[in-house]
């Protein structure tokens, strides 16, 4: 796959962003569903080289994750911005053990939200996951996602790094959910 | 009414010629307990990451489909975690077993009770999530039949419960470089580390 290529004529970002986890050998998935990642969460599934679990809650992905990579392993972990908040201290693990870790965020309260109660979370996403010592990429287009993930995914599994992608909302926008 | 057993000397049971087993201790106790027994590149001590140590089990037997994995925590860390409990019956992975040495305390803290020793029973809420073979152990008998079982064939994950006295033993401490332990964790699986 040519990594240099944005968007490929008539595919979705999800897709894409698929492709690109799996040209990585990325074959673990942990997730709490979001409406942005309806499609990805999809293609994980239908895949048989990938485990794909669903957590009650975002830390247990933090964990599953780093286990994962103890036993060799490459995880991605879904989730949306409300549950960036709950793994704040669960990210002392691959912090401190320098796991591996790849988050991909789907923000909410920002662009167009309609419900405030996303606003407060949505707002400290950023500044929270950078206090703990993760790394924060952010993507406000499709072009601009595609183009990150796989330098995120080098320097993730290559350079051991804790990085979050925050996928913005405008993203999302693009598609009707 | 049965004598609580000592933590120390069940965790040396359940050790026992441990084979290839892998193992994840929680924070506390339990990773001075796992110590205690024999240090062991095998052995992936927690020192932090409250609630973390049943799911950094299933995620290791994700990975290593082929290896029985181990967690030995305590219920404290357990009780932190027990929505991981659902989520590990939901996934099912067969070579993960979770023995929880339940001493109804917060040891590290203060000896306060926990919810088991107020009467919750993370047996039942295990089998409750949807494990298939939960147990329960009181004598030493009991241990060296859940140590048997970690050796045998499971359907699913197992989870057992060992009432122990709840006492503040001399500490045995692991390692605390949790990037050392990592390496040499991921070394005896044959896995790059660096």
């Amino acid at each position: 796959m040519n990594m240099t290529q944005t968007l490929e004529a008539g595919t979705a970002w999800p897709d894409q962003l698929y492709a690109r986890l799996r040209a990585a050998n990325v074959t673990h998935a942990n997730y709490v569903p979001d409406a942005g990642h309806t499609q990805l969460i999809k293609l994980l599934h239908a895949d048989e080289a990938v485990t794909a679990t669903v957590l009650t809650t975002e830390e247990e992905g933090i964990a599953i994750a780093a286990g994962a990579w103890l036993g060799g392993k490459r995880s991605a972990i879904l989730m949306q911005s409300s549950g960036v908040g709950n793994c704040i201290n669960m990210l002392s693990l691959p912090v401190i053990a320098r796991i591996p870790l790849l988050m991909l965020v789907t923000m909410r309260g920002e662009w167009g939200e309609f419900n405030p109660w996303q606003v407060p979370m949505g707002q400290a996403t950023e500044a929270a996951l950078r206090a703990v010592g993760v790394r924060v990429f952010r993507a406000d287009s499709a072009e601009e996602l595609l183009a990150i993930v796989p330098a995120a995914l080098v320097e993730a599994f290559d350079a051991d790094q804790q990085i979050a992608i925050l996928i913005g909302q405008r993203v999302m926008g693009e598609k009707k959910w | 009414m049965v004598a609580p057993l000592d933590r120390r000397a069940v965790v040396a049971e359940l050790l026992r010629e441990r084979g290839d087993l892998l193992v994840v201790t929680g924070l506390g106790s339990a990773s001075y307990d796992v110590h205690a027994a024999g240090d062991d590149a095998r052995n992936y001590y927690l020192w932090g990451a409250m609630g973390s140590a049943a799911l950094v089990g299933l995620g290791l037997a994700q990975a290593q489909p082929n290896r029985r994995v181990l967690v030995i925590t305590g219920d404290g860390e357990q009780l932190m975690g027990l929505g991981g409990l659902a989520t590990i019956a939901i996934a099912r992975p067969a070579n993960l077993a979770i023995v929880v040495i339940d001493n109804g305390h917060f040891g590290e803290t203060g000896m306060q009770t926990s919810h088991t020793g107020l009467g919750l029973r993370l047996d039942d809420v295990a089998s409750a999530c949807g494990f298939p073979r939960v147990d329960r152990a009181e004598t030493m008998e009991d241990v060296a039949a859940i140590r048997d079982l970690l050796h045998a064939p499971q359907a699913g994950p197992h989870l057992a419960v060992v009432t122990v006295k709840a006492e503040n033993l001399p500490r045995s401490l692991p390692p605390r470089d949790a990037v050392h332990i990592k390496n040499r964790f991921r070394a005896t699986l044959g896995l790059a580390t660096a």
